[in-house]
């Protein structure tokens, strides 16, 4: 067989056709996303940061299609959906406290790089520190005192390419308390040294107390932990509960569960009573892949993409904490909600 | 461009003409196109399938918002299918000496799948396109090295697979480079990624139209196989009597063959991944785990720059000397990130001494294996060969991960250092290098 000169066509109208094709849906979703930036709702914009800081706000990271998407901003939580104040920094996750604020950064790229920022009171980056792997998590005790961040990591684990998570706990003064691997960790009172053991998602009660997920593929199973700071260790509570939030009165942790749901990537929220154990899924029948934040003692805030093209524009939505109600929006094009009180 | 696509028959004989008439394997002939079209294939299905894969794990964990866990039972779906196809592939091959059609039927399969992740967008859709991916994969390779070994006089085995791998590892190289490019033009929304996956469509699209178009259809076993395989008849008259035989499964207990595969587990079983090895580089604390990317960049290049020389030198001293030579390297690469020899230099060594690993094994190891079944079982040999190097690498990886997670990293590195230093020598006893003569020597006898 030969490169007959029919053949020779048919590859060079083959070529030509692949090749224009590809730059044709190039150009298209070029178009596209310029008029997607060009027709996005306007987002309304307020400049000063100080007198907002100063009311009760919430803290989170813009996903308005343009020139503030992926940025760090500060809305009232008189007015949620009214104008925002955008800072200069992007962040992948954000949270904060009324001392200080954490802000996780990437630079895509062949190379990407990650790293933590740490906040001051006016959310101004102070330091940064690298960080390994994707990030997923971040959160900061009611102090500001401690932090803790959780990245997938690959690698780590023994089937070489497969993710797992490193969760890292901070002084605020950029001092590395440990990984939570390192931790002492028992479940149902044995120990648990699982070679995949994983912990994630980690909430403070206090600058000691706090609550984390246990994990191990191979038993498919997840813990609600809780775990001590100075005795470095994590003790279980309950199974099938991942990304805790400890409420603001510490009565109730929020998080998201499977419900037995055999689909993995499918999550509820349930809010856990420490004191009674009972569980109540919350009125929330979309699946939830975000560590819940409490807008007070009876709301979670939660953030969920939308569908289709929209998809990487997050809104905050918010549920009764008790099971009833419906959610609804509480911050449109948004994610990562830290809800601070002054 | 075509023109060196162009599949004249004469140069594929000269080939051949060329080495018997001088006898050594020094002599400079000219690549045969059957191999110059499966390096633009493999080239452009790199492209494709190296530009998804680098942007797959932001894709799925960033913007469709599965969890890692989630992403890890994808990954590891990608990496396991691939070995046990691969058998299949090489046996379909064999049986129908259709090598050609099978392996098009792998790369059309691969390329359907770019098309499908623009439409599907949940768990168990994306986990089924990378798993129909990873199928064609697998039943494409064993086919592709086949013809690859058909169109070839034999005395240049070892360097025509030295081209096939240089141009894939190519494509490997550029793949990365067009999706990050493409992402940066889209810094928001969904659209980077969704052309992304049309580029790669597109290049698979391409490289399945020059298989189809452009590669001769050579058979094996027919009487009139392509024009290549004529002149290696003589060859292959010498070990089997009756060319034209049919495959037989008996022809993978050939004893030649159950050696290489022995050699080829003992030394995959105590082979550090580039991943892991690259971790033990970071743990030195020369190298953070954001370059890993670069890392890759940097062995992948050694690699194809070194791809054609090692198959040279494999075809002139003995492919067997090149293979086990290669682990002597690999060996080299454990001993200095062990004793974290040479701080930042060191790293660089590693890279190229792992690079020139590659380039001293893959395709020489398929170059072997090719020599060792009749021609009418050679899909099955060579997917044989390679379905044994996977499986015992992952049984390798999850071997030194307990390794380091119940010991250290150091008694990880240990363990399997001692291990291949044992591994070389039983290696090079099976394969019987100190006798091995040259590929070009007189009609090779395997």
């Amino acid at each position: 067989m030969t490169l007959t000169r029919n053949r020779t066509v048919a590859l060079v109208v083959v070529v030509v056709l692949a090749i224009g094709a590809a730059i044709g849906y190039f150009t298209y979703q070029r178009t596209t996303a310029d008029a997607q930036a060009a027709n996005a709702p306007a987002v309304e914009q307020a400049t000063d940061l100080n007198s907002m800081l100063a009311t009760d706000h919430v803290v989170f990271r813009s996903t308005a299609l343009g020139p503030t998407y992926g940025k760090l901003a500060v809305v009232a939580l008189a007015d949620p959906s009214g104008a925002r104040v955008v800072l200069d920094s992007s962040c992948e996750r954000v949270y904060a406290t009324a001392v200080d604020g954490v802000c996780i950064t990437a630079e895509r790229g062949i190379v990407s790089k990650y790293g933590i920022t740490e906040l001051g009171p006016n959310l101004a980056p102070q330091n940064t520190q690298d960080l390994n792997g994707l990030p997923s998590r971040a959160r900061i005790s009611p102090d500001g005192s401690l932090m803790s961040t959780t990245t997938f990591v690959t690698g780590h684990s023994y089937a070489e390419s497969s993710f797992s998570t490193e969760t890292i706990v901070r002084r605020d003064n950029g001092e590395v308390i440990g990984n939570l691997e390192e931790f002492t960790a028992t479940i149902d009172g044995q120990p648990f040294d699982i070679v995949d053991r994983n912990f994630w998602g980690v909430t403070f009660v206090d600058d000691d107390t706090f609550y984390a997920t246990g994990a191990s593929n191979t038993l498919g199973k997840t813990w609600l932990m809780k775990g001590s700071i100075a005795d470095r260790t994590l003790t279980s509570i309950r199974t099938d509960a991942e990304c805790p939030s400890v409420s603001p009165d510490r009565t109730r942790v929020a998080y998201k569960t499977r419900q037995g749901n055999p689909a993995p990537g499918q999550w509820n929220i349930a809010v856990y009573d420490l004191a009674t154990g009972h569980e109540t899924v919350l009125a929330e029948s979309r699946s939830v892949d975000d560590q819940v934040e409490w807008l007070d003692n009876s709301t979670v805030l939660y953030a969920l993409p939308r569908t289709g093209s929209e998809a990487t524009t997050y809104d905050i939505w918010q549920v009764p904490a008790d099971g009833t109600g419906e959610p609804t929006v509480l911050v449109p094009q948004a994610a990562s909600p830290a809800v601070v009180r002054s | 461009m075509y023109i060196t696509l162009r599949g004249t028959p004469k140069s594929e004989a000269k080939e051949a003409a060329g080495a018997g008439s001088s006898g050594t394997g020094s002599v400079r002939s000219r690549i045969p196109s059957t191999v110059v079209g499966l390096g633009v294939v493999s080239l452009l299905t790199d492209i494709s399938s190296e530009s998804v894969a680098a942007i797959l794990p932001i894709y799925i964990t960033v913007v469709v918002g599965l969890g890692p866990l989630a992403f890890g039972f994808i990954d590891g779906i990608y990496q396991g299918i691939s070995a046990f196809v691969r058998i299949a592939g090489g046996r379909w091959a064999d049986r129908s000496d259709r090598p050609k059609w099978v392996a098009f039927a792998g790369y059309g399969l691969s390329a359907l799948t770019r098309l499908g992740l623009l439409f599907v967008s949940g768990f168990w859709a994306i986990t089924s396109v990378v798993a129909v991916d990873r199928l064609g994969k697998g039943l494409r390779t064993g086919p592709r090295d086949a013809l690859i070994a058909t169109a070839s006089d034999p005395a240049h085995l070892g360097r025509n697979f030295g081209v096939h791998r240089a141009m894939d590892t190519a494509g490997a190289l550029i793949g990365p480079l067009m999706a990050f490019a493409i992402l940066a033009v889209f810094p928001i929304g969904l659209g980077g990624y969704q052309t992304v996956f049309v580029w790669s469509f597109a290049f698979a699209v391409v490289g399945v139209a020059v298989l189809a178009l452009a590669v001769p259809d050579l058979r094996t076993r027919s009487g009139k196989a392509a024009e290549a395989a004529t002149s290696d008849a003589s060859v292959e008259v010498a070990e089997a009597p009756a060319p034209p035989a049919r495959p037989r499964w008996r022809d993978l207990a050939n004893p030649g063959l159950r050696r290489l595969l022995i050699a080829a587990a003992a030394l995959s079983l105590v082979t550090i991944g580039d991943g892991f090895l690259y971790l033990a580089l970071e743990n030195t604390g020369d190298i953070s785990a954001a370059y890993f990317p670069l890392l890759f960049v940097g062995t992948n290049f050694a690699y194809l720059m070194l791809a054609v020389p090692m198959g040279r030198l494999a075809d002139r001293i003995g492919r067997g000397k090149v293979f086990v030579g290669g682990y002597v390297l690999l060996l080299l690469c454990y001993v200095i990130a062990g004793f974290e020899l040479g701080g930042f230099a060191g790293v660089i060594v590693v890279l190229l001494l792992l690079g020139t690993f590659y380039a001293a094994t893959d395709g020489v190891m398929s170059a072997l294996a090719t020599r060792l079944v009749p021609a009418a079982s050679r899909a099955s040999g060579i997917s044989a060969a390679q379905t044994v190097v996977a499986m015992f690498r992952f049984v390798a990886s999850l071997g030194f991960g307990l390794l380091w997670q119940f010991g250290s990293l150091q008694i990880a590195m240990l363990v399997m250092g001692i291990g291949l230093a044992l591994a070389i020598p039983l290696a090079g006893a099976l394969l019987h290098i100190r006798t091995e003569r040259s590929a070009a020597s007189a009609g090779e006898s395997a």
